[in-house]
């Protein structure tokens, strides 16, 4: 199966890197495609009069020749999909703005900004929220680091390149919850791991999980150990696209390998890093399943609340503080999309929406 | 170091080393490679060693056998047990036909819409503007916190499909009524699951050689008709990496398995939701079965990964 993992060139396969070649980019409307006009006059036409009538006829003048065919097929997925991100993130909003909390039923009769006030005034949603920052920054910059090493480690030509590549990607196969079980063992104050090896140095124990100054860390450790694979994946597919010569000129000036990485190679993996730090930095903010895990709870150690912890324990543990709640989410929601908005951007102008 | 040679191939630099003239250089290769080799493993250790800690303590007896002896080594004869592989086998069994429950039917429709979404926008011509517009609807939704749907989820839910009530016929006939959490878990991971299907095979057919469904099309065929006739069966492989792709991620979920299902206790707790719970006691956790409980959950994915290493890695790298 052609995987994404073969050198530019090896093989029929191309690789990935052509993909992104601008063969749709101008190509608006396909009436400048020869097929299409060809297409219009044959009995696609014909059929489409008969069953479609006047409305689908100036909808697919609108959109396109194939328009209102091809509704069946996205269109019932759209909407599911449509309503249960789009229409919910916009109901969440409206909720964020009343005062709903406890069982009773929701009001939409006053709506105001109270909540978002709340927040900025909630010495735990500030740190919750420095906390989030802090993880997402963080665990980003040096899991695509270990990632980056890693992938240029396995693309040297080694044997048994397929059993490192996938021991490094396990843990992203397990759950969460499991890498949680795992972690809180190895980080245990008297018998873990960790502390076996601190102790080993001559160092004094740490307490990983309850000293607040360090908990953070110990997590976005764990999250590094889980996701660095990951990154190795993306990198991994970024080199293979560059193509061989690169190398062989980089080395016919006589740069030395750090020089050639540094200034020839890792330039060229700018779009590799740009989607391997997006997924990474929402599965940062989702990284709500194993900090639940570790406590078993709602309410991680000190020091290691997140905006995604504190919201769901804002609405579902005790009093459901329902509004409230939704405006932490929103805040939430903002972040990601400063995120995925230029992303979005980027992509479109290379021409890959 | 010299790197010129390293990165060829290395049956050829073992051919060098017959030419008595290249043995120095052919020495110096292979001691970079011994040291790469050296790296290789030592960071594969790294990424094992907290399965292989978990494994080994996971049948050590609690809390003697988990304090006497070292967290990476096995266990002496004496304090070997696999009492805690059956505790948490009892305690998870129940969760995971409930996880397989709600996670094949999922996985499975999920990867269909997204098949044929992506082949909507994809193969079907109409204007590249609108698709694009589309497309990144779709690509934003695989990115938003789920923490910003999680309220009017949980309204939707128990307000506008109440299906407690719609379903209780089957609670007559003897089944829980919690079950009705199983289906609510299906139709949200597909609602959610549906963005990443889509995208993922839309990258595939938009690679793909169009020169067939366009003769297809001027003959006269109908979408539906290329898209049974040409386009699934052409689907196969993206099918096997996003329904490995697909089964992962919602067979992990905790998130929404906890606000659908809330509660470990019930008769429909998925595993993920049960295993969150397991071993905590006022006597302090109990690691050997929380251990032996992680493994377990992870089986089935486990099983997956191993068999289909290649298209999980091909599915997380698009």
């Amino acid at each position: 199966m052609p995987g994404p993992f073969r050198r530019r060139g090896q093989g029929p396969d191309r690789g990935e890197g052509e993909s992104d070649s601008p063969s749709e980019d101008g190509a608006d409307g396909d009436a400048t495609d020869p097929g299409s006009a060809r297409t219009d006059g044959g009995t696609v036409q014909r059929k489409r009069e008969s069953s479609g009538g006047r409305l689908s006829g100036a909808l697919d003048d609108r959109f396109g020749d194939d328009f209102v065919e091809s509704l069946p097929f996205w269109l019932p997925a759209f909407l599911l999909m449509g309503l249960f991100v789009y229409g919910a993130i916009i109901w969440n909003f409206v909720i964020s703005l009343t005062d709903y909390e406890g069982f009773r039923d929701v009001s939409y009769s006053s709506l105001d900004f109270e909540m978002y006030t709340r927040a900025f005034n909630d010495s735990g949603f500030l740190d919750a929220a420095q906390n989030t920052v802090v993880l997402l920054l963080a665990f980003t910059v040096l899991t695509l680091g270990v990632g980056l090493g890693l992938a240029i480690l396995v693309d040297r030509n080694i044997r048994f390149e397929n059993t490192f590549r996938t021991i490094y990607l396990l843990p992203m196969s397990l759950s969460f919850v499991v890498t949680a079980q795992f972690w809180l063992w190895l980080f245990n104050f008297e018998d873990g791991l960790l502390n076996q090896a601190v102790v080993l140095v001559g160092l004094d124990r740490v307490n990983w999980i309850g000293d607040p100054q360090v908990v953070l860390w110990a997590v976005i450790l764990a999250l590094m150990w889980q996701f660095s694979g990951y990154a190795m994946v993306v990198y991994l597919a970024g080199l293979r696209a560059i193509p061989q010569e690169h190398y062989e000129a980089a080395k016919v000036d006589g740069a030395s390998t750090l020089k050639m990485y540094w200034r020839v190679i890792i330039p060229q993996l700018k779009g590799a890093t740009i989607s391997a730090a997006v997924v990474l930095m929402v599965f940062a903010l989702k990284a709500f399943d194993f900090l639940f895990s570790l406590v078993s709870g709602y309410r991680p150690p000190n020091g290691a609340d997140i905006l995604a912890t504190k919201m769901v324990r804002e609405v579902y543990s005790g009093t459901p503080r329902w509004a409230y709640g939704s405006a932490i989410a929103m805040i939430l929601f903002a972040m990601a999309l400063s995120i995925i908005g230029p992303y979005l951007i980027y992509q479109y102008r290379r021409g890959n929406l | 170091m010299s790197d010129a040679t390293a990165s060829e191939p290395s049956a050829e630099s073992e051919q060098e080393s017959a030419d008595p003239a290249s043995r120095s250089r052919w020495w110096s290769v292979s001691a970079s490679r011994v040291v790469l080799y050296g790296a290789l493993l030592a960071i594969m250790g790294v990424f094992l060693v907290p399965i292989e800690t978990g494994l080994v303590t996971s049948v050590k007896t609690n809390p003697t056998g988990v304090s006497e002896t070292l967290p990476y080594l096995p266990p002496p004869p004496e304090y070997f047990t696999l009492e805690k592989w059956e505790q948490a086998f009892d305690r998870l069994a129940r969760g995971m036909v409930n996880s397989a429950l709600y996670s094949i039917p999922a996985t499975v429709l999920s990867a269909f819409a997204g098949s044929l979404t992506a082949y909507g926008i994809t193969q079907a011509r109409w204007k590249e503007r609108y698709k694009a517009l589309l497309l990144a609807l779709f690509v934003a939704g695989i990115f938003i916190p789920y923490q910003a749907v999680l309220v009017p989820l949980s309204r939707f839910w128990s307000t506008y499909a109440p299906l407690e009530d719609w379903l209780a016929v089957l609670w007559v006939i003897g089944i829980d009524n919690d079950y009705a959490g199983l289906v609510e878990l299906s139709v949200t991971h597909i609602a959610y699951g549906i963005p990443i299907c889509t995208v993922l095979f839309r990258s595939y057919y938009k690679n793909m050689s169009i020169e067939m469904v366009e003769s297809a099309r001027l003959d006269g065929a109908s979408l539906r008709r290329v898209y049974r006739r040409i386009i699934l069966p052409l689907s196969t492989p993206m099918f096997a990496v996003v329904l490995i792709y697909q089964f992962t991620q919602i067979w992990n979920d905790l998130l929404f398995a906890l606000i659908l299902v809330s509660s470990e206790s019930s008769e429909a707790a998925p595993v993920t939701l049960i295993l969150a719970g397991l071993g905590q006691s006022l006597e302090g956790a109990d690691f050997p079965l929380r251990m032996a409980g992680a493994f377990i959950a992870a089986l089935p994915t486990l099983a997956v990964y191993v068999m289909f290493g290649e298209e999980f890695a091909e599915g997380v790298a698009s």
